[in-house]
């Protein structure tokens, strides 16, 4: 031992290391959750993670909804990509109720998603970013996720918590107003990417910070459970888009981007990567639907009427419509008892719907698989033995939502 | 070769016998139970197979049927063979009074945080835990919120009383 070290007297209680809170309401954690870090000096020997002090209880509230309502709740788990919460949650619904939804449907909710994504993988980006000391990249970027927020209040009229679509498809169609504001990201978007990369990826300081900061291995990874980019950069091209396509994106021609270190660089890569991709699927989607014409470039939801609203004009008008539209609001429908797992390609995993149904009004039983809750156990092994500093962009890359974790 | 629902069955059958019961295929996902004492045994039987290879672990959690006596508590875990890129639900039923089922930490790391889920709201005893504590209520909580005799709304309350609705 050095002489720098403290001398403590024999038999003292008093530790030789240090024992610090971060978080709850740590400005670096991105959100409320708590790690008590034991440090040696600035080195971090033992990490131990509180979570769950946004808890909702979600899945209990879900099992008094009708399926409608549950949409709200889900926009609440990833709030930085509500919409792709929302599209998995119909999609879980369509398959239960064997519900078929028109091709259009599929494309425009392909857009939705990945420009979600986009918005995803942008916040986590510019974040690790501001982590490592580069704010500029966050406060350049953040207009542009303001675009995307302009295109989901063109379509819902909601920005953050979208509960966008219904069961079977959209509440109405696209605008015109919708299809230009998404034209106009797509050209303007790929310009400000290159931008951002220039600013980070050959960053020497942002490379020093972030090459070699918690890595893992592509068999830990997969042990620990890890979906969606954090995998991918470990080197495993698990994609739920491509391994169990949904929503018609076994038609549509992208890359899995993967990574071999499964560090804070390699994350940051793939996400950036994978922002190129989704542009990708935008506009091949954007090309599909120009290709529909006359009625069926007017078809926004899949014919459905136990499940789906019916137009306000014809509630008024129509008996059917008004006996459905009452019967929905209610939540008077049954539905027919199953059991069904369907997950999505969210912004940081898969996330899954385990959806039980007895046949009564409301799910028996409704489990959120959160990505970011089963990989933020890793958490520990990941930033044993590195700096405190390091333990920070960690956390920042792998993306973890406050409320995706506690549910 | 695809690794087919039948496949599985079979090898399952053909290693455990008639302990492994109720196979069925809800939308074509491979369903099936086994005894509990049994479940670590099936889940390595899984993994270790090179055939079969359900090496990553997608979900854990329970289910509450307060109708069934003895067999109130399901755990249920969804495997995938990333591989052959199969997925199937594999379910132990326990009874409420002795929910004790063995852990599968050893075998996956990310079985940690679902059980001790599984057990904040379900009280699954999850035997061979290395941390079995609740993760997302109180430390102070004394009963399983998410088990069906604690209705969402509180039932004492009187001024949420709706005669024409019910609730």
């Amino acid at each position: 031992m050095s002489d720098h070290h403290i001398k403590l007297p024999e038999g003292s209680i008093e530790k030789q290391t240090t024992t610090l809170n971060l978080g709850p309401t740590h400005p670096a954690t991105h959100g409320v959750f708590q790690n008590i870090l034991e440090l040696d000096g600035e080195r971090i020997i033992s990490a131990e993670q509180t979570v769950g002090y946004i808890h909702r209880a979600f899945e209990k509230i879900a099992e008094r909804r009708p399926l409608y309502q549950i949409t709200p709740l889900t926009d609440r788990l990833n709030y930085c990509s509500a919409p792709i919460n929302n599209m998995g949650w119909h999609l879980t619904c369509e398959k239960l109720l064997g519900v078929k939804t028109p091709k259009r449907v599929d494309y425009l909710r392909i857009i939705i998603m990945e420009l979600a994504r986009i918005s995803d993988h942008l916040i986590c980006n510019s974040i690790v970013g501001v982590d490592t000391g580069a704010y500029t990249g966050f406060l350049y970027v953040m207009q542009y996720r303001e675009l995307i927020y302009e295109i989901y209040e063109e379509i819902c009229g909601s920005r953050l918590t979208t509960n966008i679509g219904r069961i079977g498809g959209f509440e109405r169609n696209f605008t015109n107003t919708a299809f230009e504001k998404i034209e106009k990201f797509l050209k303007e978007y790929p310009k400000v990417l290159q931008e951002f990369e220039n600013l980070f990826t050959r960053n020497r300081i942002f490379m020093e910070r972030t090459i070699g900061c918690g890595p893992i291995s592509a068999e830990r990874a997969l042990n620990y459970g890890f979906t969606g980019p954090n995998l991918r950069a470990a080197g495993v091209d698990y994609d739920v888009r491509v391994h169990t396509p949904y929503s018609s994106y076994e038609e549509f021609d992208f890359e899995i981007p993967v990574g071999s270190t499964g560090d804070c660089y390699d994350r940051y890569l793939v996400r950036n990567q994978e922002m190129w991709q989704s542009l990708r699927i935008i506009e091949q989607a954007m090309r599909k639907l120009s290709q529909f014409k006359g009625k069926e470039a007017e078809v926004f939801h899949a014919d459905v009427p136990e499940y789906y609203l019916p137009e306000k004009k014809d509630v008024y008008t129509k008996m059917e419509a008004l006996i459905w539209h009452f019967k929905i609001i209610m939540g008077e429908i049954d539905m027919p008892a199953g059991e069904v797992y369907q997950s999505v390609e969210g912004g940081n995993g898969e996330l899954g719907f385990y959806l039980i149904t007895d046949g009564g009004r409301t799910p028996y039983r409704l489990h959120f698989r959160r990505p970011c809750f089963i990989y933020y156990q890793a958490y520990e092994e990941l930033t044993k033995g590195s700096m405190l500093s390091d333990a920070i962009i960690v956390m920042s890359s792998l993306n973890l939502i406050a409320g995706e974790m506690d549910a | 070769m695809a690794l087919t629902n039948e496949y599985i069955k079979q090898r399952l059958t053909e290693k455990f016998g008639d302990s492994i019961q109720n196979f069925q295929e809800p939308y074509g996902m491979l369903t099936f139970e086994a005894p509990k004492e049994l479940n670590l045994k099936v889940l390595q039987f899984l993994f270790d197979e090179d055939a079969l290879a359900f090496r990553f672990m997608t979900d854990l959690q329970a289910v509450h049927y307060p109708d069934n006596k003895g067999r109130e508590l399901a755990v249920v875990y969804h495997l995938h063979s990333l591989t052959e890129n199969v997925r199937i639900r594999f379910k132990v039923f326990t009874d409420i009074q002795t929910p004790d089922v063995f852990s599968a930490t050893a075998l996956f790391s990310a079985a940690n945080w679902m059980e001790r889920e599984t057990y904040d709201f379900y009280g699954v005893n999850f035997i061979g835990h290395p941390n079995l504590k609740r993760i997302l209520n109180v430390d102070e909580m004394d009963y399983f919120p998410m088990r069906k005799e604690f209705p969402l709304e509180e039932q004492t309350r009187v001024d949420k009383d709706d005669d024409m609705f019910g609730r």
